[in-house]
């Protein structure tokens, strides 16, 4: 005789279920975090949970806010011949001309500033993941990056005036006509630059190479490389990525600050080249970027255009934008939610992930 | 050739030579670093000596006042004038800073937990472009947008007839201030609390939610017993850094702040919301275009020392933040 | 290749074991307890299959779960015996495209009817690596009072629209350490209740692990494979555990130790491939067993 262990009410035997017609329904879909209902739960709760998405939509909120006010500011003021007009000095709003040296100013700043942190923040990056020998300077070196991730721009902007008014470094700035070295130029700002961009290129490329597993190292250690060829063919090109992606939220970084360009460039209207040697001339010269733009037609500035401020956030923002784009492609497929973002040395605040 | 047999006397491999370069390159940023607090405070150091000290950080007079008699000092070094007391500055930075840090706290634990856990896949998506957005936006438009937009609507409908007479024998009330400064500095600080707290809770281990979940513990007491309370050193250092970046953000208070500085007195009562505020960094980049006057330039130097001494603290204190983790035997 | 054919599941037990249950109240002891406990149908499986998405890992399982006696579901990796332990309090549902068939029910109540967090409460579980939280030793412990406390399943219990009575630590002393007592842990952890959970040995952890879900007076407790990870004096402590626990608890515990199964188990499903095989008293399975695949794999041919 044949029994369930549940006594002689046996049913009667059942078809097997199969994946694709469907057993003996209602079958129970869970919905993945069908886990338990927000009714049952105590009422504080049910306060806390509509606060999240409170948060979470205001995030959104703001977001759109100002994307879409810049557009609609930006697109009522922007003509096509702004991008394209050296800008004047005028009392009027409809005489101070275009913006085009300020985009120039911006575009060169940023090359420089990127020119110089890429480099060292790779080498940087690399001494302090593949060597970082001895320990102690190692931390050193790491505490130090993270200063300047925090030191506040105004102070970087401060010190590099302190650095580029020397005598000794007066071919690198504008010289007054009785010698007095200005220590404003273009060169002194892009250095200053490369500074804010310097801990994001270190962190994304760390993060890239502790990615790489250690199997990729010994195989090229087991093939007789060196531990500098490993670096330079394996693991560089492995990594490049991440290296693009922190050099990209370098650029960002560049590009939306104000305080160095302010003070280190001297926000002159144009591009004021020093010195007769065309090229370095400019960058031993002062000019304005698109923020220093912005912030002198602000009302706070002495230019006082909004409109024009208007137009020249509107094309600031589009370049962050598409810088923006750039790295959410490069970080798409990271494990980590908006990879680079969160500074040079997160991991450090999650040792329990490990 | 000659430089390639001075290498081979050294007996220095590639392999040590590539060490060394990198190596270099590494001590040069680090000097780079000691070099900017050397020198930064030696510039600095007669505004201080000249101001006892420790008074300096004391409140007493305008400030506004004070430094437009160090401008106006006399060209002969020995008549330099350098009287300042910064205490109404330093009040500001800590009441902004304090506020948005708060605020921006709050905001970013709860988008961090929606965005973790109740967020549906559809919102997910969106938020972490929306984030990487806020980060992204320059403060000079932050600033635009508040000095154009926010400044004048608050000034318009927050602020009534009545609030300004009641203090206009002191300050005038135009909308820009300690509200709108603290509002969009939250703004601007929380895109990277929320990553960091987001990444903390989802490393978070799957056991510890799963086994609340066995315990029938509902999933929102379990993300705050046990997620957000594992998370806490991130969340904490997320704050931390996200202070730093507060205390030196100065275009965009520069342009939001009032163009005075006050120190917003608390006993107002709801009106010290609209006084105007103006932080250290905000006000070395009001002064930036008289940077040619020595004492001047000393007395801005000393504001930039402080603001670089409190974020390089703030660093060491975000250090500490871990130790509790050691507690719970975790290695860190 | 079609489906497998169809399965029944033999048992070697009487026909008239169990009564259906009453339809108030408790289901009736059964006439023939073993070792004096009082020995009562909790739950019970009927026709259950789980899928994942349009994998199906466990086809028309019946079973009963009763209290006073420890039941043992054992077979080689991937049977789906972890499946099905981790569907009777729904933890299953945790994963997006979990499916259910047939009915598991709780003192005769479907478990999907229930309210899930109350259900788990009752149902409670430990898992294969211990997992305390990183607390300290007493806050692990008090942790599902502590929530129980605030909108548990008793209406006197929710304390107020905050849902929210604070109960503080000399309240709920006497159950932490009853709880631990239960688990045998207090002797060895009375000195150090403030201490950090994880500095605790895995065969402490585990304990905790076990006392922390005794602590809301569970009816029914799941242990998956809770002794994998631990050493062999550990093991032995929880097995004396699990034995003078059931008198109390219906206990359900996941094993492919097979050793294991004999010294702890009342009675033993063994499942193979995600189907019951057989079901019996650990004696006849491990003794008589009455399939060839359950004799194959006793005796080591499988597994």
């Amino acid at each position: 005789m044949i029994h369930t262990p549940m006594g002689p009410a046996a049913p009667s035997p059942r078809p097997l279920p199969s994946p694709t017609a469907s057993p003996s329904r209602p079958a129970r879909q869970s919905t993945g975090h069908g886990q338990d209902s927000i009714s049952s739960w105590p009422l504080m709760d049910r306060v806390g949970y509509l606060l999240c998405w409170a948060a979470g939509l205001l995030l959104c909120a703001l977001a759109a806010g100002i994307v879409l006010v810049m557009f609609v500011k930006g697109i009522s003021y922007l003509r096509p011949g702004l991008l394209l007009e050296h800008p004047s000095a005028s009392q009027s709003q409809s005489g101070s001309g275009g913006f085009l040296d300020p985009i120039e100013g911006t575009l060169l700043l940023t090359a420089i500033g990127i020119a110089l942190a890429a480099p060292i923040g790779v080498a940087v990056a690399v001494w302090l993941s593949e060597y970082r020998r001895p320990a102690a300077l190692a931390q050193a070196v790491e505490s130090g990056i993270e200063m300047i991730a925090g030191a506040p721009s105004v102070v970087l902007a401060f010190f590099g005036l302190l650095i580029f008014a020397r005598p000794s470094l007066a071919f690198l700035s504008q010289t007054s006509a009785g010698g007095a070295v200005y220590g404003r130029s273009f060169f002194a700002a892009g250095a200053m630059m490369s500074l804010l961009a310097l801990p994001l290129v270190v962190s994304a490329t760390r993060e890239g190479l502790a990615q790489i597993p250690a199997h990729m190292r010994e195989a090229s250690y087991a093939l007789g490389k060196t531990r500098a060829t490993t670096i330079r063919r394996v693991l560089l090109p492995s990594i490049r990525p991440s290296i693009a992606s922190g050099t990209t939220l370098g650029m960002g970084r560049i590009i939306g600050d104000t305080a160095i360009v302010v003070i280190l460039l001297g926000a002159s209207l144009h591009l004021e080249g020093a010195g007769g040697t065309p090229g370095l001339s400019t960058l031993r010269g002062t000019g304005s970027t698109l923020t220093s733009y912005v912030f002198e037609n602000s009302p706070a500035g002495e230019g006082n255009a909004p409109e024009k401020a208007y137009a020249a956030a509107f094309v600031l923002l589009m370049m962050v934008l598409a810088l923006n784009m750039v790295v959410t492609r490069l970080s798409s497929g990271k494990p980590r939610w908006l990879a680079g973002l969160t500074g040079p040395m997160l991991w450090r605040w999650m040792p329990w992930r490990d | 050739m000659l430089r390639h047999s001075r290498w081979q006397r050294l007996n220095l491999s590639a392999e040590r030579r590539a060490e060394l370069a990198l190596g270099a390159v590494s001590v040069a940023v680090l000097a780079f670093v000691v070099a900017m607090l050397v020198t930064v405070f030696v510039k600095a150091w007669p505004s201080f000596a000249h101001n006892g000290y420790i008074k300096w950080f004391f409140p007493g007079g305008d400030v506004d006042q004070q430094i437009k008699a160090i401008v106006n000092s006399p060209p002969d070094p020995a008549h330099y004038v350098y009287h300042l007391r910064a205490w109404p500055l330093l009040w500001d930075t800590a009441l902004t800073t304090g506020i948005a840090v708060v605020l921006g706290l709050v905001l970013s634990v709860l988008s961090a937990i929606f965005i973790v856990e109740f967020a549906p896949q559809s919102m997910k998506r969106i938020l972490e472009p929306v984030v990487r957005l806020l980060a992204a936006v320059p403060s000079v438009i932050f600033g635009l947008i508040g000095i154009l937009l926010v400044v004048p609507w608050i000034n318009q409908h927050l602020i009534s007839q009545g609030r300004k007479l009641s203090v206009s024998y002191v300050v005038q009330l135009n909308g820009a201030g300690l509200l709108v400064a603290s509002l969009i500095l939250m703004v601007m600080i929380v895109p990277i609390m929320v990553a960091i707290t987001v990444n903390a809770l989802s490393a978070v281990p799957n056991s510890w939610t799963e086994g609340s979940a066995a315990l029938g513990v509902n999933r929102w007491r379990t993300m705050w017993r046990v997620s957000v309370r594992t998370a806490r050193p991130a969340i904490i250092a997320g704050a931390v850094l996200a202070t730093a970046r507060a205390l030196g953000e100065a275009i965009m208070l520069a342009l939001v702040g009032g163009s005075r500085s006050f120190p917003v007195n608390l006993l107002d009562g709801r009106t010290a919301l609209f006084e105007p505020v103006r932080p250290l960094a905000a006000t070395i980049i009001t002064y930036k275009d008289n940077l040619s006057v020595v004492p001047l330039s000393q007395t801005l130097y000393a504001m930039a020392a402080v603001v670089l001494v409190s974020t390089a603290a703030l660093s060491l204190a975000a250090w500490s933040v871990k130790q509790p983790l050691k507690r719970y035997g975790i290695r860190t | 290749m079609g489906p497998p054919p169809v399965r029944r599941i033999v048992v070697e037990r009487e026909p008239t074991v169990v009564a259906p249950p009453p339809s108030n109240g408790r289901p009736a002891p059964l006439p023939d307890a073993p070792m004096g406990a009082k020995v009562t149908e909790r739950m019970r499986i009927e026709n259950v299959s789980l899928a994942y998405g349009d994998r199906w890992v466990v086809r028309d399982v019946t079973l009963p779960v009763r209290e006073g006696e420890v039941l043992a579901l054992i077979g080689a990796s991937g049977s789906g015996k972890t499946t099905l332990l981790r569907s009777l309090n729904r933890l299953t549902e945790v994963t997006a495209g979990a499916t259910r068939a047939g009915r598991v029910t709780l003192d005769g109540q479907e478990i999907s009817d229930l309210e899930v967090t109350a259900l788990r409460r009752r149902i409670s579980m430990v898992f294969q690596q211990p997992n305390p939280f990183p607390m300290s030793v007493f806050e692990n412990v008090a942790y599902a009072l502590r929530e129980e406390r605030r909108g548990g399943r008793d209406e006197e219990h929710r304390g107020g629209w905050r849902g929210r009575r604070r109960a503080g630590r000399k309240e709920l002393e006497p159950a932490v350490v009853e709880a631990l007592q239960r688990a045998g842990l207090y002797e060895e952890v009375k000195a150090d209740l403030n201490h950090p959970a994880l500095r605790l040995s895995g065969g402490q952890q585990q304990r905790l692990c076990i006392a922390r879900a005794l602590a809301a007076n569970p009816e029914v407790l799941l242990l998956d494979e809770p002794c994998s990870a631990l050493d062999p004096i550990s093991t032995a402590t929880i097995e004396q555990l699990i034995s003078r626990l059931r008198e109390s608890v219906a206990i359900v515990i996941v094993t492919h130790n097979l050793q294991q199964a004999f010294r702890v188990a009342d009675h033993v499903a063994f499942m193979h491939l995600g189907e019951l095989v057989e079901y019996g008293s650990s004696d006849q399975v491990f003794d008589n067993p009455r399939q060839q695949r359950t004799r194959e794999y006793i005796s080591g041919a499988f597994g």
